[in-house]
């Protein structure tokens, strides 16, 4: 059985913003996502640095620190090789959850 | 260290807290300026950002937890929490460092002295490329040896230092007590320490001088006549107060006068480890030197492009010359040709030459195993320790693994843990060990007057504390927390079964330990058994005679004046003059004291057969004083002089060789001739049974002949005699009362004593040593297996508490009960016990030349520690199972 729950799809959206992004920093992360999903998910920031940090210390992400676009001193995420296979395994749990919610939405 | 530490932390932690910090504030800041370009008032902007953001203090703390409870970067705080742990369970942490550092010291300490004796350099320039220069196989007892360290002739010297073409540069040296002369009167002396070396010895060590200059070629040339002399650095230090040396001072060395012109650099010691010297003089070597007296030693250096296999080879070709021109006169053919077949060889000098090297080698790394295998049973239960502190903290694990931790995070949070205490431990040990080793030091130098030896913590010494800081670590550290990290969280935390994961494996690894517990310690008990017993047989060894209440007096004048034909005539004189002291009871002249150390011997024929024999020149008191009866013949008496046929009286063994079957009396010994013994023929009038020589230790008996005291060949008499005194006063006693009686008497004779029995205690020196501390460690190691045993079957009989429980609600007896349990600490012991003495069967054989009367396969030896081990085992399960068979059914029951 595939396993999810909503800290493992919060780090897939985090894993997939970052493949599509170079490297971007928490609030850049949270803009992305708020855009990108046409406003429908609005990310908890409160937990979005949580996340991020262990995602760190998962080396899945590395951080630096770097200057914006508007010059402020912020960390700059980006995703090392293993955070693109835990992307790879992610998206395909995700898939599985939801092929297996639909199939019991849909069940009559 | 321990402070550096933790500002270390405090200023690290403070950072990573800053930078997540910083963060959260970046992230803030960039909302409410977005929601200010929105067209927000500042105001609102910022309680926006806030109200999206959630409690910002929430925020961070969140985000500190996770990087303290998985984080990479946080070694310091790991530290932190480990130590923290630690504190939290004292007792623990107490045990555990204890044992580490005691484990730990030991083999350090024992590690330091192989370490100082066995693989320090020379404090020279390039030590490696020092050679020694001895014949291949030693003298074979051939011509007089004056100590450990000479083997070659004078005249062997000369020959090499002509033609060394394998050495740059070559040296011969001699250790040697001197008198010196310390009063106005010249009997008034003390005894220093003093090497004779030849001209290049500076320059092929490559010593400077500390002070001063060491010696030249000026020196040199009047070495016999009266020199310059150098001193040792501490010698300079403590009796010369370290004042400049100007070339004026002088000192007499058995009557020869020098004038001390240098220092020799403070870490050089000389050539001998644990030997130390006071001062170098130039070496005398006289017109004429004697061809028989191997009484120096020659080093050298290799010449560039030389190697120690080449210098063999090129002195094992040269060495027909070299004993062709240096053949000593007066020998039997025999002795000639053996002497002109030596062979010499090069071997590698870099770290000395050492008579301590060769006598304590093997126990010092028999010691250095013991330790280690004592440390290992520590480390076993320690491991087992590690164990139950882990099933403690499974929750805190489990937890630490839901919030996110990887297994290698925790495990190397549980490994610097192990670590941590590794770390303390050796710490702890290397300063235990320096009590230690300078104990043991002490201990060899309270029997040996003449042993300096200082310890040094150097590189290696170092090196080999990590290496068993960091193996011990692994043993005990490294399982446990595998075995932790392994656990499945949600398991464990759904139950809050404190054994849950997977406890059937780690049951089976604590038994595996114990198991290894007992057959280690099986060795140990086995190894020290065999230690203990041979001390025991060498101490209750019968030496066939008298060994209690006799004293060796040693009688030097050689400033007298009589003269050569009437040397015989003082010697029965002085031993006359010594029995009559009171409190002897008897004293006789004897040429080589027995159990001394020292030998003497000459080649004999007897009839047909050929071979050697041990011989004594005594005075007719002698087998009275020593109490040998003479088993067969007569004992001598005062008519057996210079003047009468030539007597021996021999013993047993002397006649099971040469005479065997025959009656001896009346038989004729030939000797062959040596220089100053010549050839002569003995009528062997009497026998004595077998009785020791030189040694304790002595497995085969040597083949002996005595002879009168006034037939000693008056070529090879000198100023000199010894006596056995026997006394029921205590030694030092008697040997003042003789010291003042003849003193009165003769003022110019020197006289020294030593009591047989106290010489023959410390020749024992390192069998007791080895007896002592195998003795100690097998019984802790013996004390350790119980606290481990008594460990696993407690734990053994917590887990089984149900099943117990239910066994005794069944009707089982309370014997039943107690069997079963202890039968478990029975399996374990038979298994350890097997293993243990295979073990023991392959390790001991490479002690057994340390072994004296019994063999390394000692059946009794192994039953003992068997049964000993019983009792052990007995003794640690017993409690716990006496416990499971009062166990109270229903409260067991109900508890799981």
């Amino acid at each position: 059985m595939a396993k999810n729950d909503l800290q493992g799809t919060l780090e897939l959206l985090i894993l997939k913003t970052l493949a599509q992004n170079t490297s971007l920093h928490g609030y850049g992360i949270v803009l992305h996502i708020e855009r990108v999903s046409g406003e429908l998910l609005r990310v908890e920031e409160g937990s979005l640095y949580p996340a991020l940090h262990r995602m760190e210390q998962n080396q899945w992400v590395r951080s630096q620190w770097a200057l914006t676009e508007t010059n402020r001193r912020a960390k700059f995420y980006s995703l090392t090789v293993t955070g693109r296979k835990q992307l790879t395994a992610a998206e395909r749990a995700w898939e599985q959850t939801v092929k297996g919610v639909q199939a019991v939405l849909h069940f009559a | 260290m321990n402070l550096l530490r933790r500002i270390a932390a405090l200023f690290r932690r403070s950072s990573v807290d800053r930078e997540i910090a910083d963060e959260l504030q970046a992230h803030m800041a960039m909302r409410t300026e977005d929601n200010i370009a929105a067209g927000m008032s500042p105001a609102e902007a910022a309680r926006d950002a806030r109200l999206r953001f959630g409690n910002p203090t929430t925020a961070r703390e969140r985000v500190e937890h996770v990087d303290i409870a998985t984080g990479l970067d946080s070694f310091w705080r790991d530290i932190r929490y480990a130590i923290r742990g630690y504190c939290n369970a004292p007792l623990f942490a107490i045990v555990a460092i204890t044992t580490l550092a005691l484990g730990i010291g030991a083999n350090t300490a024992i590690f330091q002295l192989l370490n100082e004796v066995r693989l320090r350099s020379l404090p020279i320039q390039h030590p490696e490329e020092l050679v020694d220069i001895r014949i291949i196989g030693g003298n074979q007892g051939l011509g007089v040896s004056s100590s450990f360290y000479s083997s070659l002739t004078r005249p062997v010297w000369q020959e090499i230092e002509r033609n060394h073409e394998p050495l740059s540069e070559a040296f011969a040296w001699n250790f040697d007590f001197q008198n010196m002369q310390i009063g106005a009167n010249v009997n008034d002396v003390h005894a220093v320490r003093t090497i004779n070396v030849s001209s290049q010895f500076f320059s092929t060590l490559g010593l400077e001088p500390a002070a001063g200059r060491v010696l030249d070629a000026e020196d040199m040339a009047a070495a016999c006549t009266g020199s310059g002399a150098v001193v040792s650095y501490a010698w300079w230090q403590s009796q010369m107060g370290g004042r400049a040396i100007t070339g004026a001072e002088s000192v007499v060395l058995n009557g020869v006068p020098y004038r001390i012109v240098g220092v020799t650099p403070p870490r050089f010691f000389g050539l001998a480890v644990g030997e130390n010297f006071d001062f170098i003089t130039p070496l005398c070597i006289p017109k004429n030197a004697a061809r028989e007296f191997f009484d120096i030693g020659v080093m050298g250096r290799l010449a560039p492009g030389w190697n120690i296999d080449r210098a063999t080879q090129w002195f094992t070709a040269a060495s027909k010359g070299i004993f062709e021109a240096t053949l000593p006169q007066g020998y039997g053919t025999k002795s000639t040709e053996q002497f002109r077949n030596f062979k010499l060889g090069a071997y590698a000098a870099g770290s000395g030459v050492s008579r301590l090297r060769h006598d304590y080698d093997a126990s010092l790394w028999i010691l250095l195993g013991i330790t280690g295998l004592v440390l290992l049973i520590a480390c076993a239960n320690l491991a087992n320790l590690m164990l139950a502190r882990a099933s403690a903290r499974q929750r805190e694990i489990a937890l630490r693994m839901a919030l996110g931790a990887t297994r290698a995070r925790l495990l190397r949070q549980l490994l610097l843990e192990s670590g941590l205490l590794a770390i303390f431990g050796a710490f702890l040990g290397i300063a235990l060990a320096q009590v230690f080793s300078r104990l043991l030091i002490r201990v060899l130098a309270s029997t040996d007057e003449n042993l300096t030896l200082s310890v040094h913590t150097d590189w290696r010494v170092l090196l080999f504390t990590s290496g068993i800081a960091v193996l011990t670590c692994t043993i005990f550290g490294t399982l446990p927390a595998f075995r932790a990290a392994k656990a499945d969280p949600i398991h464990a935390l759904k139950t809050g079964d404190t054994h849950a994961a997977g406890h059937r494996e780690r049951y089976s690894m604590q038994r595996l330990m114990v198991v290894l517990q007992v057959a280690v310690s099986m060795v140990l008990l086995v190894t020290a058994l065999l230690f203990v017993r041979s001390f025991r047989n060498l101490m209750t060894v019968d030496p066939g005679m008298r060994e209690n209440g006799i004293t060796v007096g040693g009688f030097m004048y050689p400033t007298s004046t009589i003269t050569r034909e009437h040397f015989e005539d003082f010697k029965h004189q002085l031993v006359d003059e010594v029995r009559s002291v009171p409190g002897v009871s008897n004293a006789a002249i004897v040429t080589m004291p027995p159990l001394s150390g020292s030998s003497w011997g000459h080649l004999v024929s007897v009839g047909s057969r050929e071979g050697d024999s041990r011989f004594t020149w005594v005075s007719p008191t002698y087998f009275a004083t020593m109490g040998i009866p003479i088993v067969s013949g007569r004992g001598f008496n005062d008519n057996d002089t210079a003047n009468s046929p030539r007597v021996a009286i021999v013993n047993r063994a002397f006649v099971d060789r040469y005479l065997p079957g025959e009656n001896p009396i009346g038989k004729t010994i030939r000797t062959q001739a040596e220089p100053r013994y010549p050839a002569t023929l003995f009528e062997i009038v009497g026998v004595i049974p077998n009785t020791l020589y030189t040694d304790i230790h002595e497995k085969r008996i040597e083949t002996m002949a005595f002879v009168p005291a006034r037939q000693f060949p008056s070529e090879a008499d000198g100023r000199s005699t010894q006596m056995v005194i026997a006394s029921s006063l205590p030694s030092a006693i008697i040997s003042e009362e003789i010291k003042r009686n003849i003193r009165a008497k003769h003022p110019e004779v020197r006289m020294y004593f030593f009591d047989v029995h106290e010489r023959v205690l410390k020749s024992l020196l390192k069998e007791r040593l080895l007896a002592i501390l195998s003795g100690f460690f097998g019984a802790l190691a013996a004390i350790l297996v119980m606290v481990g045993l008594y460990g696993v079957v407690s734990y053994l009989v917590t887990r089984r508490r149900n099943e117990l429980g239910i066994r005794i609600a069944l009707g089982s007896t309370r014997q039943r009960i107690v069997s079963l349990v202890m039968g478990e600490a029975g399996r374990m012991l038979l298994v350890g016990a097997l293993i243990g003495t295979a073990i023991s069967l392959a390790v001991t054989r490479s002690a057994s030349s340390l072994l004296f009367g019994l063999k390394a396969w000692d059946p009794a030896t192994i039953a003992f520690a068997i049964t000993a081990l019983a009792v052990v085992a007995f003794s640690a399960s017993f409690l716990p199972a006496f416990r499971a068979a009062r166990l109270d059914p229903v409260d067991a029951l109900r508890r799981e």
